[in-house]
């Protein structure tokens, strides 16, 4: 995405192909925005592990679903959304990856770095699956781990 | 870059030297893949060296635990060596530095063995 331009999105399979080129854009565009080297690698992180849910979680590689990501440079932020059409998530399902008893499971982590690394994560079910938005400050401080609503 | 590993042993210690990134599907594959054919060989006293891997993400740190949990499990020990700042940083954020042992040089690490 041009500096100039001010949103672009794409229609992907549900692949781990997918997952690599989310990241791959992500990059490219933080990259083109100006953020520092951390937060692309924060924003690039964030954006796989969104993909990951959209794929593995929501999708489950389905070939008949797809996958849309879109970037939208919106004033002070970069907005992006991830779109799957799953059967949705359950957020008061999914555990607190730090509580000790936790610590030593092989999964779960995905959401909580995406808030660690963005600065507002948006998680909604909409009528075909769920949307993940990620939202992160183009001149404003780090990540905090800030959360808008889910 | 995909994920590589070259295998040595030193004083009886197997030493994993990983580099590229350990990401959902092949890099993830691989880790485990060599955890586990080590165990079954019987070499059960493990580092894993990742001075060279730049790059992991969430299906990665669940097998760098399950790697951990798995030598655990079977009487061995598994350590991590010379992280990088990044992987270093997201075992912070996740809390697991203080899970996994780690080292910064590979001589204190084999020395660590019991």
């Amino acid at each position: 995405m041009a500096m100039t331009e001010q949103k672009v999105s794409y229609t992907l399979d549900s692949s781990l192909e997918t997952i690599d080129s989310a990241e791959e854009k992500a990059t490219r565009i933080a990259t083109d925005l100006g953020f520092a080297e951390d937060e692309i690698m924060q924003i690039s992180m964030a954006v796989r592990e969104a993909a990951v849910n959209a794929v593995l979680h929501g999708n489950a590689y389905a070939p008949d679903k797809k996958v849309t990501l879109a970037f939208e440079h919106s004033g002070n932020d970069l907005v992006i959304t991830i779109r799957d059409q799953g059967k949705g998530m359950d957020l008061s399902k999914i555990p607190n990856p730090l509580a000790p008893e936790n610590l030593l499971k092989t999964s779960g982590r995905g959401i909580f770095l995406m808030r660690s690394f963005m600065d507002a994560v948006e998680i909604r079910p909409t009528q075909t699956g769920t949307e993940l938005k990620l939202i992160k400050h183009v001149h404003g401080p780090t990540a905090g781990g800030k959360e808008a609503s889910q | 870059m995909s994920m590589k590993v070259a295998i040595r042993q030193v004083d009886g210690v197997t030493i994993v030297d990983c580099s590229g990134r350990i990401t959902l599907g092949e890099g993830s594959v691989i880790l485990r893949d060599t955890v586990r054919d080590l165990l079954a060989k019987g070499n059960k006293k493990i580092v894993l060296n990742l001075q060279d891997v730049n790059y992991i993400d969430s299906s990665g740190i669940g097998e760098l635990v399950s790697a951990f949990t798995t030598t655990k499990n079977q009487g061995g020990e598994l350590k991590l060596l010379n992280l990088t700042k990044k992987v270093n940083d997201l075992l912070q954020i996740t809390k697991l530095y203080t899970v996994f042992d780690v080292k910064d040089d590979e001589a204190s690490a084999v020395k660590a063995f019991k």
